[in-house]
């Protein structure tokens, strides 16, 4: 059975990732960090993001917090035009 | 108490129950800076002047240029070159003679921010740059104000109503702040294409807009305000969301800590932005002490470089500020200018050097019109 889950990409994380939406099949299930993790290992501009806040199906997450076959999650860097 | 000509001038606010006669002197008796007069400022201007906001204050230390306009609806061609917070209060006040507006045309920053806030209930955060942003924040947890977050990015706004007073069952306490969202500084030379980014004129214009009524609504106490949400506009998707999000237990010590830190305030003085590598040659002939900084890649640096220069490529910057003196002269140059500016920018904006100035047209120009017989590529 897999894990799917849906990332949306918010500010510099969406042209980072190079869309604004990635559907993902986890091998099992894992918490928020991991997924930050196997992210910055695949698209390593990330990791220079000292400040990324992730949503889980909308709401604050931390890295230990764990993530469900289906959830929604958001990547929210900070944005500083005005 | 509201003057029959406010009564005429309200008329629209007064028919509303939720607002009527008493919201309308919360609004006249409300004070609320606006810190930036810009894109987001704008639109926040011009609505909190024509809703009745008694006391507005405006601060920012720009000069309204030419590509401005695609976006800062508060400004005319006419205008371009004069500063924005004396143009906008000139403006403003002509839509709405009854308030009373303070101008602050230079940047807020540590020296002052303490005692413009004082004079205000409220703060409207609608800078465009990191350094004000987490210095509003720092010092509306110190004085407990809350304050209306609101930053944009290409298509994408972001909206917040920061350290509010919240009231539930179990008491009073107070919503999130900017750093319980956002805890570290940004470290923007780390993320690829440093290009800068355009931005949909009228984004700002939702967003600041958004603001003014989460403003509106703080200050008569009405609806549910975005107190433990962040909400996330993409206007290309048309696209709204929320984000619940909580007060970190660290908020005041973060805040503290972040006032306390202070190595990211913009310094008061001018320098020239640029000079040209005959002007360089002539200060270091007089013996002039100058760091000079290469910010190109280590196989560029090793086909040439000035004498005695610092390697320090465009991508490492952010981690390495330390390393540029604060007390001396900085020459930034790199290839042909382009990397050195974006670098003199971002170590202005974000760190506040204000002794940092760019070689135009980089080690290139030098070979042409210094030294000859360098190496160039």
């Amino acid at each position: 059975m897999s894990h799917r889950v849906s990332v949306q990409f918010f500010g510099i994380t969406r042209e980072i990732i190079g869309a604004s939406t990635l559907t993902l099949d986890l091998p099992q299930p894992g918490r928020v960090g991991e997924l930050l993790n196997s992210l910055k290992a695949q698209y390593p501009a990330l990791s220079g993001l000292r400040s990324l806040l992730v949503a889980v199906n909308g709401e604050y997450a931390e890295p230990e917090d764990p993530i469900q076959p289906n959830d929604e999650i958001a990547l929210i860097p900070p944005v500083s035009g005005g | 108490m509201l003057l029959p000509a406010e009564y005429a001038r309200y008329e629209k606010h007064l028919n509303l129950p939720e607002i009527g006669v008493e919201g309308q002197l919360k609004l006249k008796k409300a004070r609320v800076l606006v810190v930036g007069a810009g894109g987001l400022g704008c639109p926040v201007l011009l609505y909190l002047t024509a809703a009745g906001v008694g006391t507005i204050g405006v601060i920012d230390p720009d000069t309204v240029s030419i590509s401005n306009l695609q976006r800062q609806v508060l400004y005319t061609t006419e205008q371009v070159g004069k500063p924005k917070a004396t143009v906008a209060v000139n403006s403003l006040k002509k839509i709405n003679p009854e308030i009373r507006f303070n101008a602050y045309a230079y940047a807020l920053d540590r020296a002052n921010a303490r005692t413009i806030l004082e004079e205000y209930d409220l703060v409207v955060d609608c800078t465009d740059n990191f350094t004000v942003r987490y210095l509003v924040n720092d010092v509306c947890v110190m004085q407990e104000k809350p304050f209306i977050y609101g930053a944009i990015h290409r298509f994408e706004g972001q909206v917040a109503v920061l350290n509010a007073v919240l009231s539930t069952d179990d008491g009073v306490r107070r919503g999130p702040t900017y750093r319980c969202l956002f805890p570290e500084f940004p470290n923007q030379m780390e993320i690829p294409n440093c290009a800068e980014t355009g931005v949909l004129g009228v984004l700002p214009g939702v967003i600041g807009t958004y603001q003014a009524s989460e403003t509106i609504k703080m200050i008569t106490g009405i609806g549910r305000p975005l107190n433990e949400e962040l909400l996330m506009v993409d206007l290309l998707a048309m696209s709204f969301q929320k984000i619940k999000v909580r007060r970190r237990l660290d908020a005041e010590a973060a805040a503290q800590r972040g006032w306390e830190e202070g190595n990211r305030v913009p310094a008061p003085q001018e320098t020239p932005k640029s000079l040209t590598a005959v002007e360089l040659a002539e200060r270091l002939d007089q013996g002039e002490e100058i760091f000079l900084l290469d910010v190109r890649e280590r196989p560029e640096y090793n086909i040439c470089h000035l004498e005695n220069a610092v390697l320090i490529p465009v991508n490492i910057i952010a981690n390495n500020v330390k390393r540029i003196p604060t007390d001396r002269p900085v020459v930034v140059y790199c290839h042909h200018g382009i990397r050195s500016q974006y670098v003199v920018d971002y170590l202005q904006k974000e760190f506040g050097f204000s002794n940092i100035t760019n070689l135009q047209g980089g080690i290139h120009a030098w070979a042409r019109d210094v030294q000859p017989e360098m190496e160039v590529y």
